[in-house]
Protein backbone atom coordinates (compact mmCIF):
# COMPACT_ATOMS: atom_id res chain seq x y z
CA UNK A 1 0.00 0.00 0.00
CA UNK A 2 1.38 3.38 -1.01
CA UNK A 3 -0.16 6.49 0.50
CA UNK A 4 0.73 9.92 -0.78
CA UNK A 5 -0.34 12.82 1.42
CA UNK A 6 -0.32 16.48 0.37
CA UNK A 7 2.81 16.29 -1.71
CA UNK A 8 4.38 19.49 -3.02
CA UNK A 9 7.45 19.90 -5.17
CA UNK A 10 8.79 22.84 -7.14
CA UNK A 11 11.87 23.13 -9.28
CA UNK A 12 12.80 26.80 -8.98
CA UNK A 13 9.65 28.77 -9.67
CA UNK A 14 7.92 25.88 -11.37
CA UNK A 15 5.44 24.04 -9.17
CA UNK A 16 5.63 20.47 -10.50
CA UNK A 17 3.55 18.77 -7.84
CA UNK A 18 0.83 20.81 -6.24
CA UNK A 19 -0.89 19.16 -3.29
CA UNK A 20 -1.02 15.58 -4.52
CA UNK A 21 -2.85 13.06 -2.33
CA UNK A 22 -3.33 9.52 -3.60
CA UNK A 23 -3.70 5.97 -2.43
CA UNK A 24 -2.16 3.34 -4.66
CA UNK A 25 -4.19 0.19 -4.18
CA UNK A 26 -2.46 -3.10 -3.49
CA UNK A 27 -3.12 -6.00 -5.83
CA UNK A 28 -4.03 -3.81 -8.76
CA UNK A 29 -2.52 -1.87 -11.62
CA UNK A 30 -2.71 1.89 -11.35
CA UNK A 31 -1.89 3.97 -14.41
CA UNK A 32 -0.75 7.57 -14.10
CA UNK A 33 -1.66 9.53 -17.18
CA UNK A 34 -1.20 13.14 -18.13
CA UNK A 35 0.28 15.43 -20.74
CA UNK A 36 4.01 16.04 -20.98
CA UNK A 37 5.43 17.98 -18.04
CA UNK A 38 2.34 17.33 -15.94
CA UNK A 39 4.39 15.91 -13.07
CA UNK A 40 4.01 12.16 -13.70
CA UNK A 41 7.69 11.35 -13.63
CA UNK A 42 8.31 13.57 -10.61
CA UNK A 43 5.54 11.79 -8.72
CA UNK A 44 7.04 8.40 -9.53
CA UNK A 45 10.51 9.59 -8.60
CA UNK A 46 9.23 10.88 -5.25
CA UNK A 47 7.97 7.39 -4.41
CA UNK A 48 11.35 5.94 -5.33
CA UNK A 49 13.18 8.48 -3.22
CA UNK A 50 14.94 9.93 -6.28
CA UNK A 51 13.27 13.29 -5.77
CA UNK A 52 12.83 14.84 -2.34
CA UNK A 53 9.42 16.50 -1.95
CA UNK A 54 9.25 20.01 -0.48
CA UNK A 55 6.25 19.19 1.68
CA UNK A 56 3.93 16.29 2.35
CA UNK A 57 4.78 12.67 2.90
CA UNK A 58 4.71 9.26 1.32
CA UNK A 59 3.92 6.14 3.31
CA UNK A 60 4.84 2.68 2.11
CA UNK A 61 3.20 0.07 4.34
CA UNK A 62 2.35 2.83 6.85
CA UNK A 63 5.95 4.01 7.17
CA UNK A 64 7.23 7.33 5.94
CA UNK A 65 9.94 6.90 3.32
CA UNK A 66 11.63 10.26 3.94
CA UNK A 67 15.41 9.74 4.20
CA UNK A 68 14.90 5.96 4.25
CA UNK A 69 16.29 3.42 1.82
CA UNK A 70 15.49 -0.01 3.22
CA UNK A 71 11.93 0.12 1.90
CA UNK A 72 13.30 -0.01 -1.65
CA UNK A 73 13.94 -3.73 -1.10
CA UNK A 74 10.18 -4.03 -1.71
CA UNK A 75 10.29 -1.98 -4.91
CA UNK A 76 11.18 -2.89 -8.47
CA UNK A 77 11.72 0.04 -10.83
CA UNK A 78 11.83 0.20 -14.58
CA UNK A 79 12.96 3.65 -15.74
CA UNK A 80 12.14 5.17 -19.08
CA UNK A 81 15.68 5.29 -20.41
CA UNK A 82 18.37 2.81 -19.52
CA UNK A 83 22.09 3.22 -19.87
CA UNK A 84 24.57 0.95 -18.22
CA UNK A 85 28.31 0.99 -17.58
CA UNK A 86 29.57 0.34 -21.10
CA UNK A 87 32.37 -2.06 -20.35
CA UNK A 88 30.50 -4.45 -18.09
CA UNK A 89 28.89 -7.55 -19.53
CA UNK A 90 25.22 -8.46 -19.14
CA UNK A 91 26.15 -11.19 -16.65
CA UNK A 92 28.25 -8.75 -14.63
CA UNK A 93 25.40 -6.25 -14.45
CA UNK A 94 23.04 -8.89 -13.08
CA UNK A 95 25.59 -10.10 -10.55
CA UNK A 96 26.23 -6.51 -9.49
CA UNK A 97 22.57 -5.85 -8.75
CA UNK A 98 22.21 -9.25 -7.09
CA UNK A 99 25.26 -8.47 -4.97
CA UNK A 100 23.65 -5.23 -3.85
CA UNK A 101 20.47 -7.07 -2.90
CA UNK A 102 21.94 -10.22 -1.47
CA UNK A 103 19.27 -10.29 1.24
CA UNK A 104 16.59 -10.95 -1.39
CA UNK A 105 15.39 -14.48 -0.75
CA UNK A 106 14.58 -15.89 -4.15
CA UNK A 107 14.78 -14.44 -7.60
CA UNK A 108 12.25 -14.42 -10.40
CA UNK A 109 14.02 -15.06 -13.69
CA UNK A 110 10.91 -15.44 -15.83
CA UNK A 111 11.51 -12.27 -17.88
CA UNK A 112 15.25 -12.94 -17.99
CA UNK A 113 14.48 -16.33 -19.51
CA UNK A 114 11.67 -15.25 -21.84
CA UNK A 115 13.73 -12.36 -23.19
CA UNK A 116 16.60 -14.82 -23.74
CA UNK A 117 19.06 -12.59 -21.96
CA UNK A 118 21.18 -15.55 -20.87
CA UNK A 119 22.34 -15.99 -24.47
CA UNK A 120 24.00 -12.56 -24.47
CA UNK A 121 25.61 -12.87 -21.05
CA UNK A 122 29.12 -12.18 -22.28
CA UNK A 123 28.20 -9.17 -24.38
CA UNK A 124 29.28 -5.75 -23.21
CA UNK A 125 26.46 -3.44 -22.26
CA UNK A 126 27.83 -0.65 -24.45
CA UNK A 127 27.19 -2.69 -27.59
CA UNK A 128 23.51 -3.46 -26.94
CA UNK A 129 20.57 -1.95 -28.81
CA UNK A 130 18.01 0.25 -27.07
CA UNK A 131 15.39 -2.49 -27.14
CA UNK A 132 17.71 -5.02 -25.51
CA UNK A 133 18.64 -2.53 -22.80
CA UNK A 134 14.93 -2.03 -22.17
CA UNK A 135 14.48 -5.80 -21.80
CA UNK A 136 17.33 -5.85 -19.31
CA UNK A 137 15.79 -3.19 -17.08
CA UNK A 138 12.45 -4.97 -17.27
CA UNK A 139 14.10 -8.22 -16.17
CA UNK A 140 15.93 -6.36 -13.39
CA UNK A 141 12.74 -4.70 -12.13
CA UNK A 142 11.01 -8.07 -11.66
CA UNK A 143 14.08 -9.98 -10.50
CA UNK A 144 13.63 -9.73 -6.75
CA UNK A 145 9.92 -10.49 -6.49
CA UNK A 146 9.15 -6.91 -5.48
CA UNK A 147 5.77 -6.31 -3.87
CA UNK A 148 5.63 -2.91 -5.53
CA UNK A 149 6.43 -2.42 -9.20
CA UNK A 150 6.97 1.04 -10.61
CA UNK A 151 7.26 1.33 -14.37
CA UNK A 152 7.86 4.56 -16.26
CA UNK A 153 6.62 4.16 -19.84
CA UNK A 154 7.67 0.52 -19.84
CA UNK A 155 6.81 -0.48 -23.38
CA UNK A 156 8.42 2.43 -25.22
CA UNK A 157 11.26 0.90 -27.23
CA UNK A 158 10.10 -2.70 -26.84
CA UNK A 159 9.07 -4.72 -29.87
CA UNK A 160 5.50 -6.11 -30.01
CA UNK A 161 6.50 -9.58 -28.83
CA UNK A 162 8.48 -8.20 -25.89
CA UNK A 163 5.60 -5.86 -25.06
CA UNK A 164 3.16 -8.76 -24.93
CA UNK A 165 5.48 -10.72 -22.68
CA UNK A 166 5.73 -7.74 -20.34
CA UNK A 167 1.96 -7.24 -20.25
CA UNK A 168 1.41 -10.93 -19.47
CA UNK A 169 3.92 -10.64 -16.69
CA UNK A 170 2.18 -7.59 -15.25
CA UNK A 171 -1.17 -9.39 -15.19
CA UNK A 172 0.46 -12.33 -13.49
CA UNK A 173 1.98 -10.10 -10.83
CA UNK A 174 -1.35 -8.44 -10.23
CA UNK A 175 -2.94 -11.85 -9.75
CA UNK A 176 -0.20 -12.58 -7.22
CA UNK A 177 -1.30 -9.52 -5.24
CA UNK A 178 1.48 -7.12 -6.21
CA UNK A 179 0.97 -3.38 -6.47
CA UNK A 180 1.77 -1.95 -9.88
CA UNK A 181 2.17 1.72 -10.68
CA UNK A 182 2.71 2.58 -14.30
CA UNK A 183 2.99 5.75 -16.30
CA UNK A 184 2.18 5.68 -19.97
CA UNK A 185 1.16 7.76 -22.94
CA UNK A 186 -0.34 4.80 -24.73
CA UNK A 187 -4.04 4.91 -23.94
CA UNK A 188 -4.78 1.53 -25.53
CA UNK A 189 -2.22 -0.13 -23.36
CA UNK A 190 -3.59 1.52 -20.24
CA UNK A 191 -7.15 0.57 -21.14
CA UNK A 192 -6.02 -3.00 -21.57
CA UNK A 193 -4.09 -3.26 -18.32
CA UNK A 194 -5.10 -0.75 -15.69
CA UNK A 195 -7.67 -1.09 -12.93
CA UNK A 196 -7.24 2.44 -11.64
CA UNK A 197 -6.60 5.66 -13.47
CA UNK A 198 -4.94 8.76 -12.09
CA UNK A 199 -5.01 11.70 -14.45
CA UNK A 200 -2.51 14.41 -13.59
CA UNK A 201 -2.69 17.93 -14.96
CA UNK A 202 -0.33 20.74 -13.92
CA UNK A 203 0.91 18.81 -10.92
CA UNK A 204 -2.49 17.92 -9.55
CA UNK A 205 -4.53 14.73 -9.98
CA UNK A 206 -7.80 15.85 -11.56
CA UNK A 207 -9.16 12.33 -11.69
CA UNK A 208 -8.51 9.39 -9.41
CA UNK A 209 -10.75 6.35 -9.69
CA UNK A 210 -11.34 3.00 -11.29
CA UNK A 211 -11.63 2.37 -15.00
CA UNK A 212 -15.43 1.99 -14.72
CA UNK A 213 -15.70 5.20 -12.73
CA UNK A 214 -13.90 7.28 -15.31
CA UNK A 215 -16.11 5.95 -18.08
CA UNK A 216 -19.25 6.37 -16.05
CA UNK A 217 -18.35 9.87 -14.90
CA UNK A 218 -17.75 11.03 -18.46
CA UNK A 219 -20.46 8.92 -20.13
CA UNK A 220 -17.88 7.64 -22.61
CA UNK A 221 -17.17 4.05 -23.55
CA UNK A 222 -13.58 4.57 -24.60
CA UNK A 223 -10.78 5.69 -22.34
CA UNK A 224 -9.23 8.15 -24.80
CA UNK A 225 -12.58 9.96 -25.17
CA UNK A 226 -13.08 9.92 -21.43
CA UNK A 227 -9.66 11.49 -20.88
CA UNK A 228 -10.38 14.27 -23.36
CA UNK A 229 -13.66 14.94 -21.61
CA UNK A 230 -11.96 15.09 -18.20
CA UNK A 231 -9.39 17.54 -19.48
CA UNK A 232 -12.04 19.76 -21.05
CA UNK A 233 -14.05 19.80 -17.85
CA UNK A 234 -10.95 20.71 -15.90
CA UNK A 235 -10.16 23.59 -18.25
CA UNK A 236 -13.73 24.91 -18.13
CA UNK A 237 -13.56 24.81 -14.37
CA UNK A 238 -10.35 26.75 -14.54
CA UNK A 239 -11.89 29.42 -16.77
CA UNK A 240 -14.92 29.60 -14.50
CA UNK A 241 -12.69 30.14 -11.52
CA UNK A 242 -10.81 32.93 -13.30
CA UNK A 243 -14.02 34.66 -14.29
CA UNK B 1 31.56 -6.23 1.91
CA UNK B 2 29.41 -3.13 2.27
CA UNK B 3 27.38 -1.63 -0.53
CA UNK B 4 30.06 1.00 -1.25
CA UNK B 5 32.66 -1.75 -1.65
CA UNK B 6 30.49 -3.64 -4.12
CA UNK B 7 29.82 -0.58 -6.21
CA UNK B 8 33.52 0.25 -6.10
CA UNK B 9 34.40 -3.23 -7.34
CA UNK B 10 32.16 -3.07 -10.40
CA UNK B 11 33.08 0.54 -11.14
CA UNK B 12 36.74 -0.50 -11.11
CA UNK B 13 35.98 -3.43 -13.45
CA UNK B 14 34.17 -1.14 -15.82
CA UNK B 15 36.88 1.55 -15.76
CA UNK B 16 39.84 -0.78 -16.19
CA UNK B 17 38.37 -1.96 -19.50
CA UNK B 18 37.68 1.56 -20.69
CA UNK B 19 39.51 2.56 -23.87
CA UNK B 20 40.10 6.00 -22.37
CA UNK B 21 41.91 4.58 -19.41
CA UNK B 22 44.05 2.23 -21.49
CA UNK B 23 44.81 5.18 -23.79
CA UNK B 24 45.93 7.33 -20.88
CA UNK B 25 48.18 4.63 -19.47
CA UNK B 26 49.70 4.12 -22.95
CA UNK B 27 50.21 7.84 -23.47
CA UNK B 28 51.91 8.28 -20.09
CA UNK B 29 54.06 5.25 -20.83
CA UNK B 30 55.19 6.68 -24.17
CA UNK B 31 55.92 10.12 -22.70
CA UNK B 32 57.94 8.66 -19.83
CA UNK B 33 59.79 6.28 -22.15
CA UNK B 34 60.68 9.08 -24.56
CA UNK B 35 61.88 11.30 -21.71
CA UNK B 36 64.01 8.41 -20.52
CA UNK B 37 65.63 7.84 -23.87
CA UNK B 38 66.33 11.49 -24.60
CA UNK B 39 66.66 12.85 -21.11
CA UNK B 40 69.61 10.78 -20.03
CA UNK B 41 69.67 10.25 -16.30
CA UNK B 42 66.54 9.38 -14.33
CA UNK B 43 66.87 12.58 -12.29
CA UNK B 44 66.19 14.67 -15.38
CA UNK B 45 63.39 12.36 -16.40
CA UNK B 46 61.73 12.91 -13.02
CA UNK B 47 62.06 16.68 -13.44
CA UNK B 48 60.46 16.61 -16.87
CA UNK B 49 57.81 14.21 -15.69
CA UNK B 50 56.99 16.60 -12.89
CA UNK B 51 55.50 19.00 -15.39
CA UNK B 52 53.40 16.19 -16.87
CA UNK B 53 52.15 15.28 -13.43
CA UNK B 54 51.46 18.87 -12.43
CA UNK B 55 49.51 19.84 -15.52
CA UNK B 56 48.24 16.74 -17.31
CA UNK B 57 47.16 14.60 -14.36
CA UNK B 58 44.78 17.22 -12.90
CA UNK B 59 43.48 18.01 -16.40
CA UNK B 60 42.75 14.41 -17.34
CA UNK B 61 41.16 13.81 -13.94
CA UNK B 62 38.72 16.71 -14.23
CA UNK B 63 37.82 16.05 -17.85
CA UNK B 64 37.38 12.28 -17.54
CA UNK B 65 35.72 12.58 -14.13
CA UNK B 66 33.05 14.96 -15.38
CA UNK B 67 32.42 12.97 -18.57
CA UNK B 68 32.17 9.66 -16.71
CA UNK B 69 29.88 11.02 -14.05
CA UNK B 70 27.51 12.60 -16.56
CA UNK B 71 27.52 9.40 -18.61
CA UNK B 72 26.55 7.33 -15.61
CA UNK B 73 23.55 9.51 -14.79
CA UNK B 74 20.92 7.05 -16.08
CA UNK B 75 22.58 4.11 -14.41
CA UNK B 76 22.77 6.08 -11.16
CA UNK B 77 18.98 6.24 -11.26
CA UNK B 78 18.84 2.46 -11.33
CA UNK B 79 21.32 2.25 -8.46
CA UNK B 80 19.43 4.87 -6.46
CA UNK B 81 16.25 2.84 -6.80
CA UNK B 82 17.96 -0.13 -5.10
CA UNK B 83 17.92 -0.52 -1.32
CA UNK B 84 21.27 1.21 -0.98
CA UNK B 85 21.97 4.58 0.62
CA UNK B 86 23.24 7.47 -1.41
CA UNK B 87 26.53 7.82 0.45
CA UNK B 88 27.55 4.27 -0.52
CA UNK B 89 26.75 4.92 -4.18
CA UNK B 90 28.69 8.19 -4.32
CA UNK B 91 31.75 7.02 -2.44
CA UNK B 92 31.80 3.67 -4.23
CA UNK B 93 31.79 5.40 -7.60
CA UNK B 94 34.34 8.05 -6.64
CA UNK B 95 36.84 5.65 -5.13
CA UNK B 96 36.35 3.18 -7.99
CA UNK B 97 36.92 5.88 -10.60
CA UNK B 98 39.91 7.53 -8.98
CA UNK B 99 41.40 4.15 -8.09
CA UNK B 100 41.29 3.09 -11.73
CA UNK B 101 42.82 6.38 -12.84
CA UNK B 102 45.59 6.09 -10.23
CA UNK B 103 46.30 2.61 -11.55
CA UNK B 104 46.60 3.90 -15.12
CA UNK B 105 48.91 6.69 -13.92
CA UNK B 106 51.14 4.45 -11.79
CA UNK B 107 51.42 1.81 -14.53
CA UNK B 108 52.00 4.35 -17.31
CA UNK B 109 54.65 6.34 -15.48
CA UNK B 110 56.07 3.58 -13.30
CA UNK B 111 56.61 0.90 -15.93
CA UNK B 112 59.48 2.66 -17.78
CA UNK B 113 61.27 3.10 -14.46
CA UNK B 114 60.97 -0.61 -13.83
CA UNK B 115 62.11 -1.49 -17.34
CA UNK B 116 65.15 0.78 -17.11
CA UNK B 117 65.91 -0.34 -13.62
CA UNK B 118 69.28 1.43 -13.75
CA UNK B 119 69.75 3.99 -11.02
CA UNK B 120 66.36 3.10 -9.69
CA UNK B 121 67.58 2.60 -6.18
CA UNK B 122 69.08 6.07 -5.97
CA UNK B 123 65.91 7.64 -7.29
CA UNK B 124 63.34 5.49 -5.55
CA UNK B 125 62.40 8.24 -3.08
CA UNK B 126 61.94 10.79 -5.85
CA UNK B 127 59.89 8.46 -8.02
CA UNK B 128 57.77 7.50 -5.04
CA UNK B 129 57.13 11.19 -4.28
CA UNK B 130 56.20 11.79 -7.90
CA UNK B 131 53.77 8.88 -7.96
CA UNK B 132 52.28 9.77 -4.56
CA UNK B 133 51.73 13.41 -5.55
CA UNK B 134 50.18 12.26 -8.85
CA UNK B 135 47.77 9.93 -7.05
CA UNK B 136 46.79 12.72 -4.64
CA UNK B 137 46.04 14.91 -7.67
CA UNK B 138 43.91 12.18 -9.22
CA UNK B 139 41.80 11.93 -6.07
CA UNK B 140 41.51 15.70 -5.52
CA UNK B 141 40.58 16.50 -9.10
CA UNK B 142 38.27 13.50 -9.58
CA UNK B 143 36.42 14.57 -6.45
CA UNK B 144 36.21 18.09 -7.85
CA UNK B 145 34.87 16.74 -11.16
CA UNK B 146 32.26 14.58 -9.42
CA UNK B 147 31.20 17.55 -7.33
CA UNK B 148 30.75 19.77 -10.37
CA UNK B 149 28.90 17.03 -12.25
CA UNK B 150 26.53 16.59 -9.31
CA UNK B 151 26.09 20.30 -8.78
CA UNK B 152 25.38 21.30 -12.40
CA UNK B 153 22.59 19.64 -14.33
CA UNK B 154 24.04 20.94 -17.60
CA UNK B 155 27.09 19.06 -18.88
CA UNK B 156 28.66 22.09 -20.50
CA UNK B 157 28.42 24.09 -17.29
CA UNK B 158 29.85 21.24 -15.24
CA UNK B 159 32.76 20.66 -17.58
CA UNK B 160 33.32 24.42 -17.87
CA UNK B 161 33.42 24.84 -14.10
CA UNK B 162 36.01 22.11 -13.64
CA UNK B 163 38.14 23.44 -16.48
CA UNK B 164 38.08 26.93 -14.96
CA UNK B 165 39.10 25.47 -11.58
CA UNK B 166 41.93 23.58 -13.26
CA UNK B 167 43.05 26.65 -15.21
CA UNK B 168 43.11 28.84 -12.10
CA UNK B 169 45.04 26.31 -10.03
CA UNK B 170 47.46 25.16 -12.75
CA UNK B 171 48.09 28.42 -14.58
CA UNK B 172 46.62 31.60 -13.09
CA UNK B 173 47.82 30.90 -9.57
CA UNK B 174 51.48 31.16 -10.61
CA UNK B 175 50.74 34.56 -12.09
CA UNK B 176 49.12 35.65 -8.85
CA UNK B 177 52.13 34.46 -6.90
CA UNK B 178 54.48 36.43 -9.16
CA UNK B 179 52.27 39.48 -8.82
CA UNK B 180 52.28 39.10 -5.04
CA UNK B 181 56.06 38.76 -4.93
CA UNK B 182 56.42 41.80 -7.17
CA UNK B 183 54.10 43.95 -5.08
CA UNK B 184 55.54 42.81 -1.78
CA UNK B 185 59.17 42.78 -2.91
CA UNK B 186 60.24 45.46 -0.39
CA UNK B 187 58.84 43.46 2.49
CA UNK B 188 59.62 40.00 3.83
CA UNK B 189 57.20 38.18 1.56
CA UNK B 190 58.16 34.57 2.30
CA UNK B 191 55.42 33.83 4.87
CA UNK B 192 52.77 35.14 2.48
CA UNK B 193 54.30 33.19 -0.38
CA UNK B 194 54.31 30.06 1.73
CA UNK B 195 50.64 30.65 2.54
CA UNK B 196 49.76 31.01 -1.15
CA UNK B 197 51.60 27.80 -1.98
CA UNK B 198 49.67 25.98 0.70
CA UNK B 199 46.40 27.27 -0.73
CA UNK B 200 46.95 25.49 -4.04
CA UNK B 201 47.42 21.71 -4.18
CA UNK B 202 49.27 21.91 -7.51
CA UNK B 203 51.87 24.33 -6.10
CA UNK B 204 52.16 22.28 -2.97
CA UNK B 205 52.84 19.18 -5.09
CA UNK B 206 55.39 21.05 -7.17
CA UNK B 207 57.36 22.18 -4.11
CA UNK B 208 57.26 18.69 -2.64
CA UNK B 209 58.75 17.20 -5.81
CA UNK B 210 61.28 20.00 -6.33
CA UNK B 211 62.62 19.64 -2.82
CA UNK B 212 63.20 15.95 -3.51
CA UNK B 213 65.21 16.84 -6.58
CA UNK B 214 67.92 18.85 -4.80
CA UNK B 215 67.41 21.76 -7.12
CA UNK B 216 65.77 23.92 -4.49
CA UNK B 217 69.14 25.61 -4.10
CA UNK B 218 68.35 27.28 -7.41
CA UNK B 219 65.44 29.02 -5.77
CA UNK B 220 67.71 31.10 -3.56
CA UNK B 221 66.46 32.45 -0.28
CA UNK B 222 62.87 31.36 -0.95
CA UNK B 223 64.14 27.87 -1.65
CA UNK B 224 65.89 27.89 1.67
CA UNK B 225 62.68 28.97 3.40
CA UNK B 226 60.78 26.17 1.69
CA UNK B 227 63.50 23.70 2.51
CA UNK B 228 63.37 24.66 6.18
CA UNK B 229 59.57 24.36 6.21
CA UNK B 230 58.94 21.38 3.91
CA UNK B 231 62.19 19.52 4.48
CA UNK B 232 61.57 18.97 8.14
CA UNK B 233 59.41 16.15 9.37
CA UNK B 234 56.77 18.62 10.51
CA UNK B 235 56.75 20.15 7.06
CA UNK B 236 56.09 16.80 5.43
CA UNK B 237 53.29 16.07 7.89
CA UNK B 238 51.88 19.55 7.31
CA UNK B 239 51.88 19.21 3.52
CA UNK B 240 50.42 15.71 3.69
CA UNK B 241 47.66 17.07 5.95
CA UNK B 242 47.03 19.90 3.49
CA UNK B 243 46.72 17.34 0.65
CA UNK B 244 44.21 15.33 2.68
CA UNK B 245 42.17 18.49 3.30
CA UNK B 246 42.24 19.32 -0.42
CA UNK B 247 40.87 15.88 -1.19
CA UNK B 248 38.36 15.94 1.66
CA UNK B 249 36.78 19.29 0.79
CA UNK B 250 35.46 18.37 -2.69
CA UNK B 251 34.53 14.85 -1.47
CA UNK B 252 32.42 16.26 1.38
CA UNK B 253 30.87 18.98 -0.79
CA UNK B 254 30.03 16.49 -3.53
CA UNK B 255 28.58 14.00 -1.09
CA UNK B 256 26.40 16.65 0.53
CA UNK B 257 25.10 17.77 -2.86
CA UNK B 258 24.53 14.20 -4.03
CA UNK B 259 22.59 13.28 -0.89
CA UNK B 260 20.19 16.20 -1.34
CA UNK B 261 19.90 16.10 -5.10
CA UNK B 262 16.72 15.44 -7.08
CA UNK B 263 17.33 12.97 -9.90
Amino acid sequence: MIRIQHLYKSFGDLAVLNDVSLDIHPGSITAVLGPNASGKSTLIKCILGLVNPDRGRILVDDESIARRWHYRAKVGYMPQIARFPENLSVDELFSMIRDLREDAEDVDIELFARYELGAMGKKHLGTLSGGTRQKIIAALAFLFNPRILILDEPTVGLDPVATTILKDKLRKERAAGRTVLLSSHLVNEVEELADHIVYVLDGKPIFDGSMEEIKRATAETRLDRALVRIMETAKEGDHGARR
Amino acid sequence: MGHAGKILKYELHNMVRSKWLVGIAAMLFVVTEVLFRFGGDPGKTVTSLMNVVLVIVPLMSVVLGTIFFYNSREFNEILLAQPVNRTSIYLGKLIGFSGALCLAFVVGVGLPFVIHSFGLRAYAGKIATLLAVGCCFVLIFSALAFYAATRFEDRIKGLGATLVAWFVLAVVWDGLILLFVHLARDYPYEPGLLGMVFLNPIDLGRILILLQLDISALMGYTGAVFRSVFGSQNGIILSAAAMVIYAAVPVVLGLRTFRRKDF
